[in-house]
Formats: C-alpha cells, structure tokens, sequence
C-alpha cells in the first residue's frame, strides 16, 4: 500500500459510521469487512429490525407468499458490527466529524457512509391522512399493517398513484379477489418512468384484470366516518369512491433533512455526490470522509452526460454500497467510479416489466420486438439520435444486448432487424412522456442537472 | 496433408481433448476460415451473441446454401416442421411454453421435482444390477438408461420401444454434426428418413394417447387446452421428437464426462464418497469443463453485425463453441483445471438466453443422482482405457464406451 | 430458517429454482419470480441446489448465522 500510512492506519483501526441499516448499508458493512476494515464499525438504523429486503413487501407479502417480518436480508458476510437500530441520526457535525443520534448520543467516525435512502410520501392532508384505513407502503410494519387490512377483507381498496409500487399493490389486491380502485393522475400508469406508449398498455392491463382504474384525475379529499375510519374519497372530477383501505403511492421523499445545516450538499432531491460516492459539501467541494449510497446518493453519471441522477433501484443500492466502501479504503488512484448502467424491475399482473438504461430520458420509443398487444415486447428509447433506455415485458432475456446498446451509445432508431419485428417495430413514434416540469410519482430515475448544489425545491403534490 | 482448425476440430481423430485446439480457436475470437461460418469461441461474445436479437436460430434465414459449405442441415425440415429449437420468436416463444405447460412452473411446478423418488429408484436399480464389476461399460449399463428411462416416464413412450427409436434417435443426432468428410445429400436423406419414421412411430403413440390420455407429458400436450390453444399434430410430432432425442443424447454425455472426469480426478471422487452434496456445485463445474454440447452450428445473423471488430455479413451462420468459452481465461481463472469448489461459475454448458436448455433442471438432477451414487457405491473404481473411445458426434462429444473396473458394489 | 434474496435484476426467468425448489420459488406468470425470503431448514439443501443452478447467479443465501441478540435495539 502506497501513501503515508493513513490509510493502513485507518484500515487497522479506524471508525467507519454507516448511517442507515437498509440494504445499501449491510452491502458496504459486508464489503468493508471483505476489504480487510479491521477497525470499529457501526451501522445506525431508525427502523428497530436488522436490514430486510423490500420489494417483497409490495409482492410477494401481499401475495401471501411471505411474511412481512421475515424479509430480513442474507447475510453475505459476518460484519461484526456495532448495531444501533431504532434510532435515528439527527444531525452532522462535519468539523468534529460526529454524528447525533435521536437518543442524544453521538457517534465519532474517521470515515462516515449515508444510505438513509428514501421514506414514502404521506398524503398532503394531516387529518386525513391519519385516518384509519389511509396507509402508505415502504416499511415492513406498512406491509403488515396492509396485510392485516387487507386480511379483514375491506370492501374496496383505493390505491391513489399508479407508479411502480401502486400498480403492483393493485395487482396483488386483485389477485387476492379484492375490489380495487386506482386513481392516477396521469393518463396511464407507469408514465413517469416508461411515458405514454407503453403506460397505455399498463393501463389495458390493469383494466383486463379487474382494476377499476381512473386516469386523469386526482383525489381530492379523503372523508372519514365518525369513527375515525376512512370512508370514501373525492376525485377531482366530482366522482367520490367509496374506500374502507387507502394506499397512498406518491412517490417517496429523501431522508436527507438530518443533515440540513450540516454543510453537507444534501437537499430534498439527494446527496450530491461524485462518480467515486463521495459527498459534495455545499460549496460544491467534494468531501473525502463523507460517501453517499443508494436511493440517497446524487451521483453524475458518465453515460447519461454527466448529469446527476439518483437512482430508486435495488441494483444501484448494492452497486454504489460497494463502490463507496471500496473507495474508503483506497488510494486516490485505486479508487473506482459508479458506471452501471441503472436496471429496474417490476411484476404486475402476471408480468415481468424489466427496464435498462434511463428511458424517461428517452423522446421517442420504438418496439423493435414482439408487440404491444400481446405484452411481450422490448421498446427502445431514443434520445438525440441514441440508445437511452429499454424497456422489457417479459422479454428479460434480450435485455443485455440492450444494455450493450446504450452502454456503446448506439444510434437511435436501430437500423438493424432482429427477431420476432412487427408492425409496432417500422418506425419510432413520441415515447409520450408527460411534461418534465409536472412531477410524476416515482418515476424511479431522477436527474436532476449538472450542478452539485441542490435548490431546496420541494415538491407538493397538487391534490 | 496439414487440415484446418475446424476440420481438426471435427476430425474425429481429436475427439478425445478438443481442447488445445479451442485454445488455438480463441486466439481468433471470430474466426473463419474459406468462406466457411463465422466461428465465436471467446466467453463474453458467445454470451452476448446469445441475447442478441440479430442472431436467428431459424436456417432458412441463410443466404444461399453455398453459404455453409462445411454442411447445413437445411434438408431434415422436409419430414416434420422444425423443432422450437430451431425456430425464432414468437412462433418459438409459443410452442415452448406449451411444452412447458405439463412440464414446469408457472404451470406445472412440481414435476420435476416430483421425480426425485423415482430417479433414485431407477438409479439404483441400473447401479445394482452391474453385470460384471470387474470389468463394465458405465455407457451401457447406467449412463444411457438411465436418462432414456427417465425421458420415457416422463414422455409416456414405452420402454421395450427403445430399440426402435434409439436408432432414429443416433441417426438424427449425427446430423446435427457438422461433418465436412460426409456426403451432405446423403447424410440429409438418412437424417429424414429417420425424422419420418420416428414421426410416424410418435404420431401412433400421441393418437393413443389422445384416446386414453395418462399423466404423461404426451398426453397432456395431445390434449392441451391453455390460453395458446392446442398443438397442430405436427407440431406435437416435432416436439415430441425434439424431446425424445434432446433427453437421449445429451445427459448421457454429462454423466459419462463426469465420471471420466472423476475418475481422472480421485480426490475429488474420494470426496464425492463422503460429501454427496458436492454433486451439486460439482455438475455446475462439470457443464462448463466437459458441456455435452459443444457447439452451437445453427445461428444465424439477421443483420451486418460487428464483434471484435470482425463484420459479419448478413445471412452469414455463425457457429457458437460453448465448450471453448466455457475455458476462456478471461472469464475462468485456471479453466483447464477442474474445480468444483469454483465460484461464480456462470458456464455457457446448458446456453442462455430463450433457447436455453429447456430440460436442464432433469439434466441436473438426474447427474447428481447419478454421478453421486456411483462415487457412493462403486469400490475402487478404475479407468480401463484412457482415453476411452469416442463417439463419432462432434457436437454432441461423449465417450462411446466407458469401461471401469472395480472391486465390487456397495449396497 | 435461512435467509435469502433474489437480486432480480440478474433474474431472467429461467426458472430453474421453480423447478428445483418449489417450496421455495415460484413462478408468477412466465417470468416474473416470487419467493419466500426465510426458508425452513428442512428445504436448505434444494435451496441449495436452486442457487447452483441459477444461469444468472442470481440466489443470494446467508453465508453466516446471525444470532439475533447480535442486533440489538437502541437504548
């Protein structure tokens, strides 16, 4: 090992604080140990579980097919970690290189990762969100307490936003025989991550199984009973929908308002930070201590320009947890930038929905295999006359030849044929996006420009 | 007179180790040579090639016959309509997953696994009744009834039939080798007429079976009723022979390599005795050192396409040598050895991508079941000959004899 | 009970976990995988063929038992 020992110093008896106990977290707790850290190492957790894996909270738990208390992850590794679960951090003193937990405590590090990741959006009323039967799904208590609703057999399930995880709750609801409501804003589902072409076939499939789907509309109120319990609630095209279970699937939030003040380049939209993880402080200076993961982490990414993109993929989460204790421990020139291309799964409705690359970046979208109709395509996003992105319905198998495309930044449309090309494949049509200046619910990618700083915009649904 | 690579690699004088002559492949990881197929022997471009929607599997999408002078295979489609081995999507997609329907998940998820009491019983019984321990031919006696029994249940065709189809079956098999010595029309006309009779013998049994349906997969796809509807009745023949000769000519293979290899390997047989759960890790690392299908000969490209900076022309066949990727050092470190405590052996043996081995999950099991129970109860187990000899089959490469001696079975 | 995870990014259906492990993993649909994330140890040796025999190297099962009193809660 080259330098002046610091880091051999570090690596034999330093303090690495990892601060969030989810899945980017246990990756990087594994990977350090894996690199040789023998020095002290706690990870910080706010939920009270050891690390767990979530989406089968909105699957296969729903589904019956799991128990939302028993999704802890493997262990890969023993890291022989000091645990602090069930309590947050609050605060960042970067100068003294502490962290403040909620219990009052504080936790000196040499080197500190943040994977605080993302909590769900609430719905904007208080009152009405607090009334019974008004649930968003993130953690693993939501999934029990949906599953427990569910289990008492509602007579009608609201799901309000038909992004990924809203799309997939209706679908288990159906499944389970329940009768289902989804109230999407958009004119389809899944727009915001994959536009209008493919979201109208999302929304076909919702509709074919049952799904009483309404689009363009956006909920207004909830109304409780006098007990308390939700009751129904108001669309904006003066409909109302009777509801004794409501999901709210807004989107998600970052959890990065504990480091407000800290210095640290951390806003609603991300921890900015550079392709190596680590952070930016807000003079747009990078830090050397401080390293950001997962669905926190804002990290430029050399395939898409350089722009700064924050990922919500399980993918990204392990990817990034190990580049950033990788990069702890290495020299300047051994360290290693986050390159992969982001990769995304969902299953709906008895369909596997994969995507590659960054396709909301894409304008145009040809489905150069198979063909909507029978929901067994692959489309191609196209952005300035390139691959951008790939979207697969049950075709997961052809999807690393297009990852190979837009790694390569291959021209857009194709000019090649392949296998199974139809009539949908003769020519690229608009990928239908909707506007880039209306927020989606989670849309899963975001980008978010070139610059590290980050406008404390804050997003509020118009409901 | 010196041949060429590919006509040594086909020559049967080099069928018993292949393998330095896949490592002179590699040095050019699209090789062609005369006009011949575009030949990928390098690990990461055969697997790329595998999820690449460019490539066709179908043959009719090549130009010209001319194009593969070292022998095309165009001539068996005159008998049955081809296989969904050999067809593209959708057409491909649909008739595998009626296959699948009686076959496995989402449909019916615990056949194969059902099996297991079954396999053991049948393996058993093939092990006990060794005529001669002193001196037996493992081909014989275990490695080739023993998967043909299985495809048999399995597919609802008599056993005492054997005799019968094993001979179409050998047939059929050959021609899937690319043999440049061989006369092609002629070697066509054979593989057709085997084709047609092993039709006619299926489309007997599937009318039986359609009047007195069992619990077999025949029966179950003569009376199909998914979402994708029935078969035609010559799609049914054509899978049903794709099925009989894919499960008669490939998993004898790998039994046999892994015995080979074992006993060419006595630590790791030794270990096997104790550790039967090694088998497991042990056929993964067995499908990539000595994969019963060696090559891939019928893609096709269906565009210009560029790898390693080689352009293949449109209509061009491309040959797949898995066996070669498989001991690509840039994706095996030390791949000429045989490790089955090897991680991350993500082997090319079964194929990726849709056409992956679509029986591979019996493949699996029936090679541990087998492979453990031999390390188990066969006593000191030797090697007669070695290298033993060979079939004559490039493709589908496997000792024809496999004769062991040793001092006696255990119970 | 062991743990495990599918990293379904890797995942391309080929199913070979479904077929060997059927307690365990299950197919929804043609491609879509659904699976139980603590497994009986009863199953731990098909849990362990599954992941062999995964093309994709995609079964992620605990490599070390993690007593629970290892985690523990906050003051």
């Amino acid at each position: 090992m080259g330098g002046d020992g610091t880091l051999d110093r570090l690596k034999r008896k330093g303090r690495i604080v990892v601060v969030g106990a989810s899945l980017a977290g246990l990756r990087a707790a594994e990977t350090l140990r894996d690199k040789g850290f023998a020095g002290s190492l706690t990870l910080v957790g706010d939920e009270p579980y050891e690390p767990y894996d979530r989406p089968p909270l909105s699957k296969g738990v729903l589904l019956g097919k799991a128990s939302a208390d028993r999704t802890a992850l493997p262990r890969l590794r023993n890291v022989d970690a000091k645990w602090r679960l069930g309590v947050a951090a609050t605060g960042l003193d970067m100068g003294a290189r502490r962290v403040r937990l909620a219990d009052g405590d504080e936790v000196p590090y040499d080197r500190l990762l943040i994977a605080t990741g993302v909590r769900a959006r609430p719905w904007p009323h208080e009152g009405e969100g607090a009334l019974d039967g008004v649930i968003v799904l993130r953690t693993r208590d939501d999934s029990a307490a949906l599953s427990r609703m569910l289990a008492a057999g509602p007579r009608r399930v609201l799901v309000i936003g038909a992004g990924f995880t809203g799309s997939e709750i209706a679908s288990a609801c159906r499944e389970r025989g329940h009768h289902v409501t989804v109230a999407e804003r958009a004119a389809a589902p899944l727009v915001g991550a994959l536009g209008g072409v493919v979201g109208a076939v999302a929304a076909e499939l919702q509709r074919e199984h049952g799904v009483d789907l309404r689009t363009g509309v956006m909920v207004t109120a909830l109304d409780g009973d006098a007990a308390g319990r939700v009751r129904s609630a108001q669309l904006s095209d003066g409909s109302s929908v009777r509801a004794d279970v409501v999901i709210v699937s807004l989107g998600a939030t970052r959890n990065t308002e504990w480091l407000y003040g800290s210095g640290l380049g951390a806003g609603p939209r991300g921890i900015a930070c550079d392709a190596g993880c680590r952070a930016f402080d807000i003079r747009g200076i990078v830090t050397d201590d401080i390293y950001a993961a997962g669905d926190v982490a804002r990290c430029p990414h050399p395939l898409f320009g350089y722009q700064f993109l924050t990922l919500e993929h399980w993918g990204n989460a392990v990817a990034q947890a190990e580049i950033a204790a990788h990069n702890m421990l290495s020299e300047s020139v051994d360290r290693v930038p986050h390159m992969e291309v982001p990769s995304f799964w969902s299953s709906q409705f008895g369909i596997n929905i994969k995507s590659v690359g960054v396709p909301s970046m894409g304008t145009e979208i040809l489905i150069t295999q198979g063909s909507l109709e029978s929901r067994r395509f692959v489309g191609v996003y196209g952005y300035q006359g390139r691959v951008i992105g790939a979207v697969g319905f049950d075709s997961a198998r052809w999807l690393p030849f297009y990852q190979e495309q837009i790694e390569a930044a291959a021209p857009f449309p194709p000019e090649f044929s392949t296998v199974d090309r139809r009539t949908d494949g003769q020519r690229p049509v608009d990928a239908d996006f909707p506007d880039p200046s209306v927020p989606t619910h989670g849309p899963t990618v975001t980008l978010s420009g070139y610059a590290p700083d980050d406008r404390r915009m804050t997003f509020v649904p118009a409901h | 007179m010196t041949l060429s690579l590919l006509h040594q690699i086909l020559d049967y004088s080099n069928r018993s180790n292949p393998y330095p002559l896949y490592e002179e492949l590699r040095k050019t990881p699209v090789y062609r040579e005369d006009g011949g197929p575009y030949v990928v022997s390098t690990y990461y471009e055969i697997r790329s090639l595998f999820h690449d929607p460019r490539i066709s599997s179908d043959t009719r999408n090549r130009t010209g016959s001319a194009a593969d002078p070292l022998g095309g295979d165009s001539h068996e489609e005159a008998a049955l309509p081809p296989s969904f081995l050999k067809l593209d999507p959708p057409e491909h997609d649909r008739l595998r997953r009626m296959t699948n329907r009686p076959f496995g998940p989402p449909h019916s998820p615990h056949r194969v696994d059902g099996m297991r009491p079954e396999l053991r019983e049948i393996i058993t019984g093939l092990i006990d009744g060794i005529s001669d321990p002193s001196r037996f031919d493992l081909v014989e006696e275990v490695s080739y009834p023993f998967p043909v029994t299985v495809i048999c249940r399995l597919l609802g065709v008599p056993r005492e039939d054997e005799a019968r189809f094993h001979v179409w079956a050998d047939t059929l098999a050959a021609s899937l080798d690319p043999d440049p010595d061989a006369d092609s029309a002629d070697r066509g006309k054979v593989a057709n007429e085997a084709r047609m009779q092993l039709g006619m013998y299926l489309a007997g049994l599937i009318e039986e079976r359609r009047k007195n349906p069992g619990d077999d997969m025949l029966s179950q796809l003569a009376t199909a009723k998914g979402e994708d509807g029935p078969m035609t009745t010559m799609e049914l023949l054509s899978t049903a022979a794709l099925l009989l000769i894919a499960g008669h000519e490939t998993t004898v293979n790998l039994i046999t390599n892994g015995m080979l290899t074992l006993l060419r390997h006595p630590d790791v047989l030794k270990r096997l005795r104790r550790e039967p759960g090694l088998a497991v890790p042990l056929v993964e690392e067995l499908l990539r050192y000595e994969p019963p299908v060696q090559l891939v000969p019928q893609r096709t490209t269906l565009a210009e396409i560029e790898i390693r900076g080689v352009t293949i022309p449109k209509g061009s066949p491309v040959w797949l040598v898995l066996a070669a990727g498989n001991r690509d050092p840039q994706r095996f470190k030390d791949p000429d050895r045989f490790d089955p405590d090897r991680p991350d052996v993500q082997h090319l043996g079964l194929g990726s991508g849709i056409h992956s081995c679509f029986g591979a999950p019996l493949a699996r099991l029936e090679t541990q079941f087998a492979l453990s129970e031999l390390a188990r109860r066969l006593e000191k187990p030797r090697l007669i000959e070695d290298p033993p000899p060979y079939r004559q089959n490039a493709v589908l490469r496997g000792p024809r004899q496999l004769h062991i001696a040793c001092d006696g079975i255990r119970p | 009970m062991v743990r495990i995870a599918v990293d379904l990014n890797r995942c391309q259906g080929y199913a070979q976990c479904a077929f060997l492990a059927p307690e365990t993993f299950a197919m929804h649909g043609e491609e879509a995988l659904l699976y139980n994330p603590e497994v009986d140890e009863a199953h731990r040796e098909k849990l362990l063929q599954a992941a062999a025999a995964c093309p994709v190297q995609a079964i992620l099962v605990d490599a070390v038992d993690v007593p629970a009193k290892a985690v523990s809660g906050g003051r």
